[in-house]
């Protein structure tokens, strides 16, 4: 049977190139912290590193605002943590953020408004934008920290990231941006950004899992998340994760030099499959703003067909999508985002999303097109809902 | 080899799911005598039971579902096993009774897919309110939950279906628990789960 993975936004496999490298880097056994040769050469390997990685999020950054964590929703809660420790010194407490980020942010920032911060969850629009206007209006000079998401993982909508870096600039407020799914996709600087924190994930760009980074920019506050020994300038304790680290080096290298071919493979796919589906399939909507989103990233609603239905008839023809159905979630709510974005239930629990990356080829679209239209087609002869 | 990955619930499930049975063609000219209608698009699944009965007795069903893989197989499930059975025994199957002939599904998945049992009994109440004998099951099948007052499920989902979202609520309306309060616990859960069936 055919095997075609679009799920690209949940995680990637490994670029060929990462996994050839990991493999002789197997051998680079020893502690980068250790004084002796061996030692000092695995360092040499981790800084190399660091500067590849930062190479990717600004290309005038420097090296050393890059701490190298276990992933996204390390980096995203050590910010958080960090502006737990400053509000309670005293001064700024506010926090800003949107309605529609990664559960790691949402629940972060739910744990500070228990602990008494006033925290404001800034609605989006019915293309998961968030206004400027309203974020404007929220923030003030208590706003301690202005945090949202660079572009969507569920339905690809990528923010105005500089209005909103100068937005929280001139409110005097910290600005981190979680860019786990921009980074490697579209173009992220994190100068032009006015970032002071921004969260990246090692396994969305080709990389191993398991390593993450977070920038932090000189002279912003940094309270480490996990104590412990001085590694990364006592930014984040624990043995330093060579493997990952050096296939993260890699990944962040070869993301950036294949960006531009890589945004036309997989954007031309997705027209493709948004086209095709457009033309086979009555009644469909296509979520997420129609030009502010990421070049692979595809999410789309058919009404009269419940998600996880359509997900488990996919799976069984051999394709790998994710839904916003409650059904798939483990909770008994469909996707925070399509419901923050407006469409209604009906629309959040028949929601699938098509995420498509560097292997995609035509025939997988081909396969998908041929495969969808019936699956639909059956899924709202037996419904109660009509499309 | 069979692969236990390949497929998330049981064969019997992928079966019912990919290959329903008795699932209502408005093409084959089905004509009802009875309809029962549960569930909702806003909690992701509903369902349409209809009956065509004889002698009290099912002799013929097709259904409609909008929801899952599991809620898709379970209706189905639940249209082969009522054929030719007597409206007060259909009235008392059980979710748990579906589940056990699909092969198991995940607890989660239990109450929230196979709603196929209450779109049953909404059907069963329809032919017996035409029939003259509206709400003559109304105790079939129900369990105790409250043993105090001796109040039962089906009281609590009566409860819900008139406006009961919360454990006050239900109390309100049905004095649940309130002499030892041992049931607490269970009846929210019952609670939790009917408001999420019921409740617009």
């Amino acid at each position: 049977m055919k095997n075609v993975y679009m799920d690209y936004n949940a995680t990637t496999p490994l670029h060929p190139a990462v996994a050839e490298g990991m493999k002789e880097d197997l051998s680079v056994y020893a502690n980068a912290s250790s004084m002796h040769e061996a030692g000092r050469r695995a360092m040499a390997r981790v800084e190399r590193a660091r500067a590849q990685v930062v190479a990717l999020v600004g290309a005038a950054a420097d090296p050393e605002r890059i701490v190298f964590t276990s992933g996204g929703s390390e980096s995203n809660n050590t910010v958080f943590a960090t502006m737990f420790h400053l509000g309670r010194r005293g001064g700024r407490r506010g926090i800003v953020t949107s309605s529609i980020e990664h559960p790691c942010v949402l629940n972060a920032a739910a744990w500070l408004r228990d602990e008494g911060f006033p925290v404001t969850f800034l609605p989006v629009d019915g293309d998961g934008k968030i206004d400027l206007d309203g974020l404007r209006a929220a923030v003030g000079p208590d706003t301690l920290l202005v945090s949202v998401m660079a572009a969507n993982n569920e339905i690809g909508t990528i923010q105005d990231m500089r209005s909103i870096g100068a937005i929280a600039k001139a409110a005097g407020a910290y600005f981190h941006t979680d860019a786990t799914q921009a980074v490697g996709k579209v173009p992220v600087d994190v100068e032009e950004w006015g970032a002071d924190y921004l969260t990246l994930s090692c396994h969305k760009i080709y990389g191993p899992k398991g390593v993450g980074a977070l920038y932090f920019r000189k002279g912003a506050p940094f309270e480490p998340l996990i104590r412990g020994g001085h590694q990364e300038h006592g930014h984040r304790a624990g043995t330093y994760n060579n493997l990952g680290i050096l296939g993260f080096g890699t990944a962040a290298s070869l993301a950036r030099e294949e960006l531009a071919s890589y945004a036309s493979h997989v954007g031309r796919l997705r027209a493709r499959l948004r086209d095709g589906i457009l033309a086979a399939i009555p009644k469909v909507r296509v979520n997420g703003h129609p030009v502010e989103v990421l070049p692979n990233t595809l999410n789309v609603s058919f009404p009269g067909a419940e998600g996880e239905a359509i997900l488990l008839h996919l799976d069984l023809s051999g394709i790998r999508v994710s839904t916003g159905s409650a059904c798939a979630s483990g909770s008994l709510e469909p996707s925070h985002v399509l419901m923050a974005t407006g469409v209604g239930p009906e629309l959040a629990h028949g929601s699938i999303r098509f995420s498509l990356g560097r292997d995609s080829t035509d025939e997988d679209v081909d396969y998908v097109l041929s495969v969808l239209p019936p699956a639909i087609a059956r899924l709202r002869s037996m419904s109660t809902v009509q499309a | 080899m069979s692969d236990a990955f390949a497929w998330l619930y049981s064969d019997v499930v992928k079966d019912h799911f990919m290959n329903p049975k008795n699932v209502f063609n408005p093409d084959e000219g089905f004509k009802a005598d009875a309809e029962g209608l549960t569930g909702n698009v806003k909690c992701g699944d509903q369902m349409l039971f209809m009956l065509k009965i004889a002698d009290d007795v099912i002799v013929d069903v097709r259904w409609k579902t909008y929801g899952c893989a599991s809620a898709i197989a379970s209706t189905s499930m639940l249209s082969e096993v009522v054929k030719g059975m007597g409206i007060k025994d259909a009235y008392n199957i059980k979710p748990d009774d579906i589940a056990r002939r699909l092969g198991g599904l995940p607890d989660n998945k239990i109450h929230c897919s196979v709603l196929g049992d209450k779109a049953l009994r909404a059907a069963i109440d329809d032919h017996l309110a035409k029939t003259g004998r509206a709400g003559l099951f109304r105790n079939e099948g129900a369990r105790v939950i409250c043993t105090c007052l001796n109040i039962t499920d089906r009281d609590i989902e009566d409860a819900v279906k008139a406006g009961a979202r919360d454990w006050e609520g239900l109390q309100e309306r049905t004095k649940i628990g309130t002499v030892c309060g041992g049931c607490k616990t269970g009846a929210e859960e019952l609670l939790h789960e009917y408001v999420h069936i019921f409740a617009d």
